[in-house]
């Protein structure tokens, strides 16, 4: 049986971790590819790496990093931020990329999805939607929930399937950062309208949260950063929990 | 041991590379026909679309030479959809492929309420008695991402269900093939890719 996907998401900033992270055991806390190591040996089933670098000479750094993790981790990994044409996907899947997260830039020029798709596959193109529930609606913002645009999103997600993307990556800026549980409602009709996978971000606080969200969500995977990094939750304790509340996860690693 | 990863137009045959490292084994990526004739191991990896691929393999005389190989082969992914008889995922609907296994490979039909295609993340195997599944667990947890599959039949030695069982692992002579990507499947990837290099 498919098993339901646990993500842990990093931060990157001119080749370092930027949310404080709290394991013990790293030398370096702020390294990615420890952290990644490290991850990929408790058992998440896949590693998001954002870059939030806005300087050029921080993007070489950043392609170095992805290099870096490739070659240090075994499990797959999807790195976003600062992709905005075909070349730049390129540059990170050929530094070893699994997969990689466009936002702001598919909803600038959606055609950058099919281009994607066409040339490296949809399993390449995850499309990563911010949307935040205002006045009725899910509206999609723009550059990290700082620009609101006229694209909602049912509509924009079933759009980027049609395009050709691999799975969408829903973050509720409603939900993000409260820890009060996850979008299900939204996820639930999301998930059951799409044919492709949901990733559901924004919210997880708990462990019974990710229960709701393979339960009630019906997501297919779930993302989270803090509760990680802080050692609110540990990855194997998250496993073994979902699996003896009956959902189906990876737990020989 | 002389290893080497056949180079062709398709992505991701880096994380193979990487993987080999980490086993501590170099391997060669290389398009050439000698070279790859002389291996002791061929890996054929990819990430791509049967069609242009075939059109490629052909253009190159890899085709051929691919089917001609004596020592031990592992197909991954589309290098496992390769070495079927023949693929849907082709303009006109169907592809000739290199026909070393009997099977035929087919699109996924999605079922939106519960099996999403792409075909994508951790799913179990059900392994039979094969010298490239020593040493594993029960049930284990490989990495998929596709959404074509191969058909089960005689050369199947490993099935996953999803949507219907396919064809997870498939052998016959010097030809081994695996759906799943051991190079991205953690510990039990290793596994697999060791068993194979001490074929």
């Amino acid at each position: 049986m498919l098993a339901k996907r646990i993500i842990p998401c990093l931060d990157i900033k001119d080749g370092q971790t930027v949310k404080g992270i709290n394991f013990v055991n790293i030398r370096n806390v702020g390294d990615p590819v420890e952290l990644g190591a490290e991850y990929s040996r408790q058992g998440a089933d896949e590693l998001v790496f954002l870059d939030i670098t806005a300087s050029h000479e921080g993007r070489k750094t950043f392609v170095d990093l992805v290099k870096r993790i490739a070659q240090n981790i075994s499990i797959p990994f999807t790195v976003g931020g600062g992709i905005h044409e075909l070349k730049d996907v390129d540059t990170l899947l050929c530094a070893g990329a699994d997969k990689v997260s466009i936002n702001s830039a598919a909803i600038k020029n959606p055609n950058l999805i099919t281009e994607v798709a066409k040339n490296f596959g949809s399993q390449v193109a995850t499309v990563a939607i911010d949307a935040k529930f205002e006045n009725g609606e899910w509206t999609c913002f723009l550059n990290g929930g700082r620009i609101a645009t006229d694209k909602k999103l049912f509509s924009w997600a079933k759009e980027a399937q049609e395009r050709g993307a691999g799975e969408i990556l829903f973050t509720s800026m409603n939900h993000d950062g409260v820890k009060q549980g996850f979008a299900n409602e939204a996820l639930a009709e999301l998930s059951t309208s799409l044919s492709i996978p949901v990733i559901a971000s924004g919210g997880a606080g708990t462990m019974e949260h990710f229960k709701d969200v393979f339960t009630k969500g019906k997501a297919d995977a779930a993302l989270a950063a803090s509760i990680f990094h802080f050692h609110e939750i540990a990855i194997p304790d998250l496993k073994e929990y979902l699996s003896n509340e009956g959902i189906a996860v990876r737990r020989s690693i | 041991m002389r290893i080497v990863i056949i180079k062709y137009n398709a992505g991701n045959i880096f994380s193979v590379d990487y993987a080999m490292k980490r086993l501590g084994v170099e391997a060669e990526i290389t398009g050439d026909l000698e070279k790859i004739k002389a291996a002791d191991k061929v890996i054929f990896p990819g990430v791509g679309e049967a069609e242009t691929t075939m059109n490629y393999l052909k253009e190159q005389h890899l085709d051929t030479l691919i089917k001609d190989l004596k020592q031990p082969v592992l197909g991954i992914c589309i290098g496992m959809q390769l070495l079927c008889k023949s693929s849907e995922e082709a303009i006109s609907g169907k592809v000739d492929c290199l026909g070393i296994f009997d099977e035929e490979v087919k699109l996924f039909i999605p079922d939106a309420q519960t099996h999403k295609v792409p075909h994508m993340g951790w799913n179990t195997i059900q392994v039979s008695d094969s010298p490239l599944f020593k040493g594993l667990p029960e049930n284990p947890y490989f990495y998929y991402v596709h959404s074509y599959y191969a058909t089960t039949g005689k050369d199947t030695i490993a099935t996953t269900e999803y949507i219907h069982p396919f064809s997870a692992s498939l052998h016959k002579n010097n030809f081994h093939a695996v759906q799943f990507h051991p190079e991205k499947s953690g510990k039990m990837g290793e596994i697999v890719l060791n068993n194979f290099l001490s074929l």
